[in-house]
């Protein structure tokens, strides 16, 4: 029984929205949200590598033989993110470069992989892709609310722009390190919060 | 020698690969709940890394640069990474299957751990030499370790305090995670 795919689409942006529903592909969460704009990047290329791999995932469910299937997956997924890499390497160089090792690390990000297990190699094509826009945007969100709100805190900045007047001193530490841990520790606790209220 | 030594405290210590690289958080949160499955997955990561580290060197320098191909990075070291668990999870099931009992269902989680993938990177654009580059391999791996261990000694101690429903588990331990990594953060003023 399918079901409607404004539903697939929709459930990647509250009811399994990750990172915070489905605690996966935490490692570029932690290190790209120094921005937002670095956020943003980084989400958009992990959901373009998502949807493709989902649809051709998809398209080969019935082809890939079970036993190898992971391997095969992760052929797929490497593919992507090779493309993305070069994509990125020749029209955004200097997001690139901030963004560093972690675009080739999109290839062990386990929501990627999590999502071709467990939807596209079940579901045909079109479920498949509308569940790898839906994941893959509320992902960008993720992104971009913790990077906006280290950038805003840590930084006293929003997209390169000053937001507090010259008084502000800035809590350095939530563009650190530990400052990633905690700020998605806390907005992890209020996302359960929220829906533990409705 | 001494540039060793400083190599090896650097990667375990000051550029400890989960807390201050931000890499390998999945299995940092996802085996801190025991004691028991921390080291089991330190010991692991140790393994497998070391060897990982040593393999990519020489398809990056041997095999990747000299036909300038090295767009293909990605693909290969992740094919390396996977066939090289299969690999190691087969020859200890042969030879050494009490070890291999241990390690258990870590062995194959490896492969999706982004600490193996992203210290082999790590250590192709920092540019070492082999040696540096097995140094560098065996730091990060015990770095991994000791961040992973430690956490899994106050994540235990976690389960008893009475905390609010909302934070438990995840949320708290990520905040945890944050003070640990704040502690490696003093490192930082050594280099």
């Amino acid at each position: 029984m399918p079901r409607p795919l404004h539903k697939e689409f929709l459930k990647g942006l509250w009811e399994e929205i990750p990172p915070f529903r489905l605690v996966l592909g935490l490692c570029p969460v932690l290190a790209v949200t120094r921005s937002v704009e670095n956020g943003i990047g980084m989400g958009l290329a992990t959901a373009f590598v998502l949807v493709c791999s989902n649809m051709l995932i998809s398209l080969l469910r019935n082809h890939i033989p079970p036993k190898v299937r992971i391997a095969c997956y992760i052929l797929v997924i490497a593919t992507f993110v090779t493309i993305v890499d070069l994509l990125m390497q020749a029209f955004t160089y200097p997001l690139y470069q901030k963004l560093g090792i972690f675009i080739p690390l999109i290839v062990v990000n386990c929501i990627v992989l999590g999502r071709a297990e467990a939807f596209a190699s079940k579901n045909p094509l079109l479920p498949s892709l509308a569940d790898g826009l839906g994941i893959g945007i509320g992902f960008t969100l993720s992104l971009a609310t913790l990077g906006a709100l280290r950038e805003i805190f840590g930084n006293g900045t929003f997209f390169g722009h000053t937001v507090f007047g010259p008084g502000y001193m800035p809590l350095t530490f939530l563009v650190e390190a530990p400052g990633a841990f905690i700020g998605l520790g806390l907005l992890l606790g209020l996302m359960n919060l929220i829906s533990q209220r409705r | 020698m001494t540039t060793y030594i400083l190599l090896a405290v650097t990667c375990i210590l000051v550029n400890n690969i989960v807390l201050t690289q931000y890499l390998g958080i999945c299995p940092f949160m996802g085996t801190s709940k025991a004691m028991e499955t921390a080291t089991g997955m330190a010991m692991a990561v140790l393994f497998v890394l070391v060897m990982a580290g040593s393999v990519t060197w020489m398809v990056e320098h041997w095999l990747l640069v000299p036909l300038g191909i090295t767009f293909l990075r990605t693909i290969a070291f992740i094919l390396i990474i996977a066939s090289l668990v299969q690999f190691v999870e087969m020859f200890l099931k042969k030879s050494a299957p009490g070890l291999y009992a241990s390690l258990g269902i870590f062995l194959p989680l490896i492969t999706t751990n982004c600490a193996v993938m992203g210290a082999c990177l790590l250590a192709i654009s920092a540019d070492y030499s082999f040696i540096e580059t097995l140094v560098a391999s065996t730091g990060y791996a015990l770095g991994f370790g000791l961040a992973l261990i430690l956490f899994a000694g106050v994540r235990e101690r976690l389960f008893q305090g009475r905390i609010p429903k909302a934070f438990r588990d995840t949320a708290i331990g990520l905040v945890t995670a944050g003070v640990i990594s704040l502690s490696f953060f003093a490192f930082k003023g050594m280099g």
